[in-house]
């Protein structure tokens, strides 16, 4: 499955710079474990040692909260998108 | 529905105020009663910064009878790029002075209520409890989880809204069947995790953008129109200028609103891992003066500065060399252990992070620069500009 994956611009120097990011996988972990392959530091920052999301770190998937679903575990469609948004807290 | 007291109870509206507001009253949706609703209404800022600034601006300007403002900072010059309540004769004054001021300039309706203090455990819940509703413009996780358990507790709409450097997020929290902001993040990032804006920088106009957003929907929830987003999470990105809502869903598990095992306030600085004086005791520190003399007598040392490169760009101390602290791992590699090595970076905080990690590397003789290249300027070296 192809999904596009958008981070926010916090991550993105993690990334090459780029907010827009193409992926393939089953799932939504497959889908960052592909990700991360290509750029390991963003991995880093968007699941723990364990492979785990962090708590601070959301991923919705079709503007869904992963959490509610299955975690990294819930299937993506093709064309499908996640979108990652960290907790932020300026003011 | 609307918030506050039956139509029948509101205050009426004088012929200065039927004139002032008079693009209000002519909307079908507001009309009269939503203005005398305005009238009635008792908001709560925490915050009279960046988001506070437009928040305050627009919702005395909307005619807001009663504006709460909980604020003990002081106007300084790097607060101008962005926090529109103050301006540049009101450096070094109270910006709860130059907030009550500015928002009496735009309507002396308004009355405003300074709380001249820091929004902490000990008096939360005795200063939202005389609102209607809260509107966050606070700048750290502590206070938002603070503001948060608050509301939930009194049963206070919390209108959210936060920034970092490009980006933004609002919402609605804390309705009576709404999701609360620990439904969203149950607990704080680690300490490091998520740069500060006086960290990362912010551009200046979107605490405008998301303060407007914030001050929007709180006329919204007063005047009982349109869609909250309650339920939704608003996230605004300038550099793209693409505004999306993704669904936030009430986490019947969460500790605040869902199974309520969060009863009381606990001590918000010290869950978040704010850094403090204690907290860093562990991690040996320089004064600039002794810094200063060490350098003068020619001692050899290797000054990191851990900073990024657009900061070492504005000013550097002289004989430093650039290893941000982001790649300092890579930077490790080319220490040499018998040297010693001293680290700063703006104002202490990511040094003391590169500190530890050379401490953890095996390294036993170094320094944090107390107060970083910002004390630097102030007590050593005053070319070196301040940002």
């Amino acid at each position: 499955m192809s999904v596009t994956v958008r981070i926010p611009t916090v991550l993105a120097r993690a990334a090459g710079g780029k907010t827009t990011h193409e992926a393939t996988g089953a799932t939504v972990g497959e889908v960052v474990t592909a990700i991360a392959a290509l750029h390991p530091e963003l991995g880093n920052k968007l699941r723990d040692a364990k492979g785990e999301p962090y708590p601070y770190v959301v991923f919705y998937l079709n503007d869904e909260d992963i959490r509610f679903q299955q975690g990294f575990a819930t299937p993506v469609a093709d064309g499908a998108e996640i979108v990652v948004v960290p907790a932020i807290a300026g003011g | 529905m609307p918030l506050g007291r039956p139509a029948s109870e509101l205050p009426k509206l004088s012929k200065e105020e039927i004139l002032r507001y008079g693009r209000h009253l002519i909307i079908p949706d507001v009309g009269l009663t939503g203005q005398r609703r305005l009238k009635d209404a008792r908001i709560l800022m925490v915050g009279a910064g960046g988001l506070g600034s437009p928040i305050g601006l627009y919702l005395a300007a909307a005619g807001v009878g009663t504006i709460g403002i909980v604020e003990f900072d002081t106007v300084d010059e790097t607060n101008l790029q962005r926090q529109i309540l103050h301006g540049t004769k009101d450096v070094g004054r109270k910006k709860l002075d130059s907030a009550r001021d500015r928002i009496h300039d735009v309507n002396p309706n308004v009355k405003v209520i300074g709380h001249d203090t820091r929004f902490d455990a000990t008096n939360a819940i005795e200063l939202v409890r005389d609102y209607d509703l809260v509107v966050d413009g606070t700048d750290n996780f502590a206070a938002r989880y603070l503001t948060n358990d608050a509301c939930v507790l009194l049963g206070k709409p919390n209108v959210y809204g936060s920034i970092f450097r490009f980006e933004g997020q609002s919402s609605v929290f804390c309705t009576k069947d709404g999701p609360c902001f620990r439904c969203l993040h149950r607990d704080p990032p680690p300490p490091g995790a998520v740069p500060s804006c006086a960290e990362g920088g912010v551009l200046g106009v979107l605490p405008g953008l998301l303060g407007v957003i914030q001050a929007t929907e709180a006329v919204k929830l007063i005047t009982g129109i349109g869609e909250s987003l309650i339920g939704r999470l608003l996230l605004v990105d300038a550099l793209q200028m693409s505004f999306r809502t993704v669904k936030l869903r009430r986490d019947p598990d969460c500790p605040a609103c869902g199974k309520r095992t969060i009863t009381s306030l606990v001590e918000y600085t010290q869950l978040c891992g704010l850094r403090s004086h204690a907290d860093d005791a562990d991690v040996p520190t320089l004064q600039p003066e002794e810094l200063e003399q060490r350098l003068r007598k020619g001692d050899a040392i290797d000054l990191i500065d851990v900073r990024e490169p657009n900061e070492w760009e504005i000013g550097r101390i002289d004989g430093a060399r650039l290893a941000p602290l982001d790649d300092f791992a890579e930077t490790l590699a080319t220490l040499d252990l018998e040297k010693d090595v001293v680290v700063y970076c703006k104002m202490g905080g990511r040094s003391a992070r590169a500190v530890r990690q050379l401490q953890a590397a095996g390294f036993t003789r170094v320094w944090n620069l107390a107060g970083g290249i910002d004390r630097w300027s102030a007590e050593v070296d005053p070319t070196v500009p301040r940002y």
